[in-house]
Parts: structure tokens; C-alpha cells; sequence
């Protein structure tokens, strides 16, 4: 086993609302909505873990709790064995970037390209100031982007052409962990393959480490060495992709993939998901899951499962059925 | 990948005359009453405030290109020195409050908190207060002229810019290219400068092309009531205000500053137009 680079113990982020003056002089307490209740979950440097789960379970909350867009509101975030706290020095914010979901709001529409690229290098000494223009070319090449592009604005450029310049800008501070929310699920199906193809090159050259954000679960098989699938703000299941994919063990699990189209003639779908994700502002003693598993028992109601050991090495999931 | 995809246009291409016409007509208006202000005494040899008693009230003519009013000066000589007044304070009235608005509304609306609520109670004070009723009593506080008609116009006139940079600032703030700004670990002051305000000032920007029509307004408005600039200084409204009595008559002398001051505001119209198409795209 390598070394585990970005780490997490019951980390949570619950998004606290505002309480009116009648609710405070009433004595109530403000919403909160915890958005990630207590993630456990490992990266090891070098690997690709992706994270897949309906929309709205916490998994862009969980990513962007990561790179430290939001304060973490519990547990604990360790990166290269150090502990983050609510201020990251600059150095720490520069190891963990972000690639976002929607290119056409992920740059400054008012800057060119290189200045957009010479402002980090220069601000995080990266370079020296007479190399600055090299680094630039370098990266316009590791992204598969023409050298002119340094000298346009990013509304001359394409969606996907943007999110290579997202993907350049994120690799100009040289960051440890790649966190990419949603990172292709904006783009057409013929761009999502250069881009999800760009990342897999950007991975085995440089070495990076990844935190693959989607719902698209084909392109998660493609890239992930390892999965989590989250629900309400929980990991549910975490083991080796093929693993995962072959022997799914949690019963959300087990429905999530068989949602899944199949290539193969006059194959069916598989039972989804019944009804909507129940509300994360519900309190929960027992299992999330109970309401929507087939498998269900009266003891699910009691017991909230942890994450444990199943089948091979390195699979776990949280299931008391198990 | 074709590279003339991404190599930025020509300069001709990026000024599309063609399609923004009307905004290059509106420069060209402005530039002129600009240039006919500036080379007054070269255009015109009278003196704005020489009077020529035995020449009152005579019509148009060769000499005289809009005729003389009731003492005698020359109408046309007066439009121009006018120009100088009018358009001097009408820019530098907005010059300020662009400013002073612009900076806190772009603090207001990043940080929020006490000062947002703060301040936007300040600004809707101010805009429950009826503008004219301050003007005259700083005209009367700091007596007449340029000074105090700026000065009433900017305490005004800022919660405009602060209002429309805030609702802005608000939506761009939660923009991923600002959460990536904040990610490469920038200062909050050069994310605020250089990525924010590049975005949100066009809408002020555009506002402030019709705040100057306000401002001419209002400067004329406080020059017709006789609290603007002090005569016998050339100046639109006081001129209307003087040649009202003569309207049936000569009615050239309050109808052409009166024209002068919708000219301007067309003008400025156009330019504000333009720039909505341009600037926001």
C-alpha cells in the first residue's frame, strides 16, 4: 500500500441557515442541513478514486469541503499528514485545486489566458519571472492547446477547449490532489472521451492524484482505481472499482448499477431507485437507506451501519444485512 | 484544431462599425459639442458676457449667427461658453459618485454582514430623499455654483452605482471563476480588483452614460430655478430661464440651450445603448 496523501475522519459540513429573530427570541434552533455527515475516507498518492451518487447526496459539497471552498463543520481533514484547519497557508491551498463543472463559468471572461496563468505562477513563486512565458507554453502543451491561445479570452474557445484551460490553470499551482466536480458531465459525448483521455495521460505523466466527482458511472469505471458511492451524505460502499462493479454488496450499490444501461441487445434495464432522495434535514437514527431498501428489516431502524470489511481486501460497505 | 478559431480578430472586426452604428453616431455628437466647447473663442470672436445695449434682441443674421438677447449678448457665442459649464460639471458629477459607489458597493456586497445591512439602509434613506430639496439647501450652505451643484448631485447620486455593482457582485461572487481565484490562494483585495470589478463595472458603466443626462438636467434644472451657476456667466438653464420672457417674440433665445441640453442627452443616450451591446456580451 502507498502512502494515503488527502485523508478524512467523520468529516462533515452541515449548512447552518440564518434564524429569524422570532425563531431566536422562540428559542428554535436554525436549519441545518448537514450535506456530508461524516465521511471516512482515504486517498492513496497516485490513485484515482471516483465518487459517484445520485445528484443532491453531497458529493460536490464533500469535494468542495476538500480543496476548503467550505469550512468543514466536523471531524477532520488530513493532507500529506498534516492536519487542515479553517485557514489553509498557501502553500496547503495550492496542493489540492479543483477542476469545476461548467467551463463557461470557470473563467474569468475578462482575463486572457496568460494572464490568467502568469498571476498564479508569479503569485506562488512558482517560476522565475524571465521563465514565466515557458511554463506558460508548457502547459498550453500538456493540455493539447495551441500556443496562441495564451493571447485570447476564454469566450473564443469552446467547451471543451475551456476545460483544458480549467485543467492548465489547475496544474500551474502544481497541486498534489486533483479534484474534479462533474468535470466532464457539461460537455458533448465526443468531448467527455478527449477530456476523460487528457486526464488519464495527465495522470500516468505527472503522477497525479484524483478525486473523480460524477454521476456518469461509465466514465467513473473508466478512470477510477478505487470507488465510493455516497448517499445522503454518507460513503455507503468504498472498494476496488472492479470489485465494486463485479460484487456489489450494499443494496444502493446494487440498485445504482443496474440503473445502468447495457450495451448488449434485448438486455433490460435493472430495477432503479423507487421514489426521490429522502430529505437530508430528516434526522436519521437508523439507516438512510431504510425508506427506499428492498432488503429493509426492523433492525435497520435501530442501528446506523458503519462502514466494514466485506468479501475481499480493501471493500467495505455499511450495511447491517451483511 | 484550426487556429484561426482562436487567434483573436482584427481590431477593425472587434470595432463592428457596422453593426453598433448608432453608437459611433453618439461618440461623434458628443466629441463635436466637445470640441464646439473647448474652441469656443476660436469659433466665435464676442465676448459670452459683453453686453451691447444698442443691439438687443436683434434676429439671426450674418453677424449674429443666432441672434442677441435682451442685453445684447451674442445667443450663439453663450450656447458654446454654456457647453463648457454644463458638460465640465455634467461629467465631473458622475465621475465622483461612480467612484464612491462603485467601491462600496463592491465591499458591501463580497463581505455582506453588519456593514451591507448598514449600508444599504443609508442608501435607501437616500433615495426616500427628494434630490432637489438637498440641493438648495447645500446651494444655500455652500452658496451657488459648481462646487455645491457636484457636491449635491454626488451625495445623491453614489447609491445608484452602489445598488447596481452589489446585485452584481452578489451573483459573480459564487461564480466558479471567482472560486477559483480564491482556490490559487489570492488576496481578497486583487480577487475583488481583478477579477471581480472587470465584471461587474459595465453595468455601472452603462448607468453612468444616463446619469450624465440626470446631471445636465439637474444642473440646468438649479440654473433655470437661479441656484445653479451665478450669472452673467454663460450657462443653459439660466439662459432659458432669462429668454422665457422673450418666446413669442425671439424665440430662438430659450429654445436653442434648451435644444443643446436634448442633443447632449441623445447623444449620451446612443453611447449608453452602444455600450449595452458591446459590453455585454
Amino acid at each position: 500500500m502507498s502512502e494515503i496523501i488527502l485523508s478524512t475522519e467523520d468529516l462533515s459540513k452541515h449548512f447552518i441557515g440564518k434564524s429569524s429573530l422570532l425563531g431566536k427570541i422562540r428559542g428554535k434552533a436554525p436549519l441545518s442541513i448537514p450535506a456530508v455527515d461524516g465521511v471516512t475516507i482515504q486517498i492513496e498518492s497516485g490513485s484515482t478514486v471516483g465518487l459517484v451518487g445520485e445528484s443532491g447526496c453531497g458529493k460536490s459539497t464533500l469535494g468542495r469541503t476538500l480543496v476548503g471552498l467550505y469550512p468543514a463543520t466536523g471531524g477532520s481533514l488530513t493532507l500529506l499528514d498534516r492536519q487542515m484547519g479553517i485557514k489553509r497557508s498557501l502553500q496547503e491551498r495550492r496542493l489540492v485545486q479543483m477542476i469545476f463543472q461548467d467551463p463557461f463559468a470557470s473563467l474569468n471572461p475578462r482575463m486572457k489566458i496568460r494572464d490568467m496563468l502568469t498571476e498564479i505562477l508569479l503569485f506562488h513563486k512558482l517560476v522565475e519571472k524571465e521563465r514565466v512565458e515557458e511554463r506558460c507554453v508548457e502547459l498550453m502543451n500538456l493540455v493539447g492547446l495551441p500556443v496562441n491561445a495564451l493571447d485570447s479570452y476564454p469566450r473564443q474557445f469552446s467547451g471543451g477547449q475551456r476545460q483544458r484551460i480549467g485543467i492548465a490553470r489547475a496544474l500551474a499551482l502544481e497541486p498534489k490532489v486533483l479534484i474534479a466536480d462533474e468535470a466532464v458531465s457539461a460537455l458533448d459525448v465526443s468531448v467527455q472521451a478527449s477530456i476523460v483521455n487528457l486526464l488519464l495521460d495527465l495522470k500516468r505523466d505527472l503522477g497525479l492524484t484524483m478525486l473523480f466527482i460524477s454521476h456518469n458511472i461509465a466514465i467513473v469505471r473508466q478512470i477510477s482505481d478505487r470507488i465510493a458511492v455516497m448517499y445522503l451524505g454518507r460513503i455507503v460502499e468504498e472498494g476496488p472499482t472492479e470489485d465494486v462493479f463485479n460484487n456489489p454488496q450494499h443494496p444502493y450499490t446494487k440498485l445504482l448499477l443496474s440503473s445502468v444501461p447495457k450495451m448488449t441487445p434485448g438486455s433490460k434495464l435493472g430495477e432503479a431507485p423507487t421514489g426521490e432522495l429522502p430529505s437530508m434535514q430528516a434526522k436519521y437514527l437508523g439507516c438512510r437507506f431504510m425508506s427506499r431498501c428492498p432488503i429493509a428489516i426492523d433492525a435497520c431502524k435501530a442501528t446506523d451501519p458503519q462502514l466494514i470489511q466485506v468479501s475481499s481486501a480493501g471493500h467495505l460497505a455499511a450495511c447491517i444485512n451483511l | 484544431m484550426s487556429t484561426n478559431i482562436i487567434r483573436g480578430k482584427s481590431f477593425t472586426k472587434k470595432l463592428n462599425f457596422n453593426g453598433n452604428g448608432s453608437f459611433y453616431f453618439g461618440i461623434g455628437l458628443i466629441t463635436f459639442l466637445i470640441i464646439l466647447a473647448v474652441a469656443a473663442p476660436l469659433i466665435s470672436h464676442f465676448d459670452p458676457t459683453g453686453q451691447d445695449l444698442l443691439n438687443t434682441l436683434v434676429p439671426p443674421s450674418r453677424q449674429h449667427w443666432l441672434g442677441t438677447d435682451q442685453l445684447g449678448r451674442d445667443v450663439f457665442t453663450r450656447i458654446l461658453y454654456g457647453a463648457r459649464i454644463d458638460l465640465t460639471i455634467g461629467f465631473a458629477a458622475v465621475l465622483l459618485p461612480f467612484i464612491i459607489g462603485t467601491t462600496l458597493g463592491l465591499i458591501s456586497g463580497w463581505f455582506g454582514g453588519w456593514f451591507d445591512s448598514l449600508l444599504m439602509r443609508i442608501v435607501d434613506t437616500t433615495i426616500a430623499f427628494p434630490f432637489y430639496v438637498l440641493a438648495i439647501a447645500l446651494v444655500f450652505v455652500v452658496g451657488p455654483g459648481p462646487k455645491a451643484i457636484i457636491l449635491a448631485i454626488t451625495l445623491v447620486g453614489w447609491v445608484a452605482y452602489c445598488r447596481i455593482i452589489r446585485a452584481a457582485v452578489l451573483v459573480a461572487k459564487e461564480l466558479d471563476y471567482v472560486h477559483a481565484a480564491k482556490l490559487s490562494g489570492l488576496p481578497t483585495a486583487r480577487i475583488l480588483r481583478k477579477h471581480l470589478l472587470p465584471n461587474v463595472i459595465s453595468q455601472a458603466i452603462i448607468f453612468s452614460m444616463s446619469d450624465i443626462v440626470l446631471s445636465i438636467l439637474a444642473i440646468v434644472s438649479l440654473g433655470y430655478l437661479g441656484l445653479g451657476v451665478p450669472i452673467p456667466t454663460a450657462e443653459w438653464g439660466s439662459m432659458i430661464q432669462e429668454g422665457q420672457a422673450y418666446i413669442l417674440q425671439q424665440w430662438w433665445i430659450p429654445t436653442i440651450p434648451g435644444l443643446m441640453v436634448v442633443v447632449t442627452g441623445f447623444g449620451l443616450s446612443l453611447i449608453g445603448d452602444g455600450l449595452v451591446k458591446r459590453l455585454n456580451r
